[in-house]
């Protein structure tokens, strides 16, 4: 789950890390009373999206006066962003944060982030802020820095100095920049975060290390603890489709083709989704049903899998282990009937009780087409969506 | 023979008396499995299927002699479960259950450094020696006593293969899925170097999935050390960046952990991969053929 900026913000400041004073709003008048408030020679506009790139797209900017942030608020409230994380389609800016501005002397970057490798948390950090750090890791990755975090002691006094003096803070900084560090870590900690960015990180003319952005990304198992953090999820930042369906405990990602795939098991939906794209099909969606599906997750599954208008056919493909074949036919008799399915439907039923699904399916009277491997029913379904 | 589990093991189900263990214990009991003990705080001194319960593992394994455990205790508690294991000695732990925080799981690795038990998963099927010994979640019937091993990131997908390796007569020492979250315990190097080291397996299927380096890193040492055949299926070709396809651990972020790159690199060491799923079967006696070891390994 991801957050916006200034609740990344808002987590920051309660670890004693430095940002710039801000508030957010929803509309220009919130905006022109925010930059009142702040009372700075020059405040910042920002889009509030849960994407990185928002500068370059046009989605930060410099307000002089109060006329500028309503001129800016209102351009900015209701633009559709189109960054290179968003994607073509882009997303609508809804919130705004109006922030102080920073009298920047240099940027840096800060991140953490579990190394799948190691299996610990990694801090790391670089002179060269503001940039896509991805580049920054394959153009010059002697000047990415990295300290491996031992989870019983955490980051430590130590590691965080090695980095800033890496990083080349100021020598008179470095204590300062250190427990920025300590702080960012507790943060990530203590939220169960997956990733934490700040870019860029800022040393101000007044001797100040700030951060000045501050995206997070967090552990979707460990939301459950974390009542703060899911108060500050903001629906309209994600797929309509994905929200219903995590309702339902059903794993589903909306993707951009016309073939809907309903499957048990996350490597067996892949692998249906690679299967479909091999015979030229193109997969509307991502959707592993789980292995404890009942009839009404079955039906659930359908519905969501309908909403998307792209959908031209459906293909179900089921290796029924625990989970027994019949109850999937069940499902898809029940669903068809209550959607009242309009498009080809292919299915693919294999293990336990698969005699008696096929059975069910086939005196249903639905018009199903059955097959027998997933390579057959990736083919039939791709033939019938034509 | 086989790897990790035979028909001596004995079994300790942690989390005994939830719906899910209790479902699978049954399943594991008429397999042929056999469970000595199972443990569910507050709840020794019961017994459910014939099982003994007991409060603590401790108490269970100094009571059975059981020496491999299959937790399927809710993820809030499975890191405290898989540590509970660790601290009583046990050969294996098995951990099925998925949405573990991950940092907790950062803690159990550390907490394993330098003690005697194996970690299998979490958010795996768990793993079986067929005719043996069944531990975890998967299907029995889809099984065939064998000489061929398979490893997997991911549960239905090795069901798949298995069920098309054991309609051709091929049947397997033992399947082992190490799970699809991003910090597990077993990876692919170590169940590939426990099938070379085993005299009874001939051949390797290996099921990767997008996220993380983990097969580009299993293919290096395929490369160079493997004496026996691996044949090879990567799901997630299609998979969009940045998106978690069900799986923890199944995602591409930064440009890494593709489909493509994982492919690449096992096939530079050798390591035949199938088009699709439905051939892995295929694929698979493909080489063995070509290998001269396809008499060895047709079990019927």
């Amino acid at each position: 789950m991801n957050i916006h900026e200034y609740q990344g913000k808002q987590i920051l400041k309660q670890y004693g890390v430095a940002v710039p004073e801000g508030h957010v709003a929803f509309s220009p008048e919130e905006a022109v009373k925010a930059a009142k408030e702040l009372g700075t020679d020059v405040v910042v506009v920002k889009a509030q999206i849960h994407a990185g790139g928002r500068g370059k797209a046009g989605g930060v900017k410099l307000a002089k006066n109060l006329d500028e942030v309503r001129t800016y608020a209102k351009e900015l409230l209701g633009k559709v962003l189109v960054t290179h994380q968003t994607g073509p389609e882009g997303k609508e800016v809804k919130r705004l944060y109006i922030e102080a501005g920073s009298d920047i002397q240099k940027e840096y970057y800060l991140g953490l982030v579990l190394d799948r490798e190691t299996s610990r948390v990694t801090l790391m950090g670089s002179e060269e802020g503001g940039m896509d750090i991805e580049e920054v890791a394959a153009n010059t990755p002697e000047r990415l820095f990295y300290e491996e975090i031992d989870p019983v002691v955490g980051l430590t006094g130590f590691q965080a100095r090695r980095m800033a003096f890496n990083m080349n803070i100021p020598a008179k900084l470095v204590n300062k920049a250190a427990k920025l560090m300590l702080g960012l870590y507790q943060a990530y900690v203590d939220t169960d975060a997956a990733i934490v960015e700040i870019n860029p990180l800022v040393v101000t003319g007044d001797g100040q290390v700030v951060a000045l952005d501050a995206k997070f990304n967090f552990d979707a198992n460990a939301l459950y603890r974390h009542q703060n953090v899911m108060e500050m999820r903001d629906y309209d930042e994600e797929d309509a489709k994905e929200i219903e369906a995590s309702k339902y405990d059903l794993s589903y990602i909306s993707l951009d083709g016309n073939i809907g795939c309903m499957v048990n098991g996350a490597g067996l939906a892949m692998a249906t989704m690679d299967t479909i794209n091999y015979y030229g099909g193109t997969p509307a969606n991502f959707l592993d049903v789980g292995g404890g599906a009942t009839a009404e997750k079955v039906t659930e599954a359908f519905k969501i899998i309908l909403s998307d208008q792209n959908v031209k056919g459906i293909f179900v493909n089921i290796f029924g282990g625990i989970m027994k074949c019949d109850i999937i036919a069940e499902g898809v008799i029940q669903a068809a009937k209550e959607v009242s399915l309009n498009v080809p439907l292919v299915v693919r039923l294999e293990g336990t009780n698969v005699e008696l699904g096929k059975k069910l399916l086939n005196e249903s009277g639905l018009d199903i087409v059955a097959a027998g491997t997933m390579a057959e029913g990736a083919k039939k379904i791709v033939e019938l969506v034509g | 023979m086989s790897v990790y589990i035979n028909k001596d093991t004995k079994v300790l189900v942690q989390g005994i008396t939830g719906s899910t263990a209790l479902f699978h214990t049954k399943q594991m009991l008429e397999y042929g499995t056999k469970i000595v003990a199972g443990v569910t705080p507050g709840k020794g001194g019961t017994e459910v299927e014939g099982v003994p319960v007991f409060n603590t593992v401790q108490d269970a394994v100094k009571a059975t002699g059981a020496n491999v455990s299959v937790i399927y205790v809710p993820a809030p508690f499975a890191a405290d479960a898989i540590l509970e294991a660790v601290d009583a000695d046990l050969d294996m732990a098995i951990c099925i259950t998925e949405h573990i925080p991950v940092l907790d799981m950062v803690k159990v690795k550390r907490y394993m450094e330098g003690k005697k038990t194996r970690l299998v998963g979490p958010n795996c099927p768990g793993v079986i020696t067929p005719d043996e010994c069944k531990i975890g979640i998967m299907p029995g019937y889809i099984h065939k006593k064998g000489h061929v091993g398979v490893v997997s990131r991911s549960g239905t997908l090795t069901y798949e293969a298995t069920h098309q390796l054991s309609e051709e007569g091929i049947g397997q020492s033992t399947a082992v899925g190490i799970g699809g979250d991003p910090v597990n315990g077993t990876n692919f190097i170590d169940v590939l170097k426990a099938f070379n080291e085993d005299e009874d397996t001939y051949a390797v299927v290996m099921i990767g999935e997008i996220g993380g380096t983990a097969e580009e890193e299993a293919a290096a040492w395929v490369k160079a050390n493997m004496t026996k055949p691996v044949v090879g299926f990567i799901g997630g070709q299609t998979a969009p960046e940045g998106k978690r396809m069900g799986h923890a651990g199944a995602i591409i972020s930064g440009g890494k952990g593709t489909a493509a790159d994982k492919i690449k690199a096992m096939n530079e060491a050798g390591i035949e991969v199938a088009d699709t799923p439905s051939v892995i079967g295929e694929t698979l006696i493909k080489v063995i053929k070509e290998k001269g070891l396809y008499d060895k390994c047709k079990t019927h």
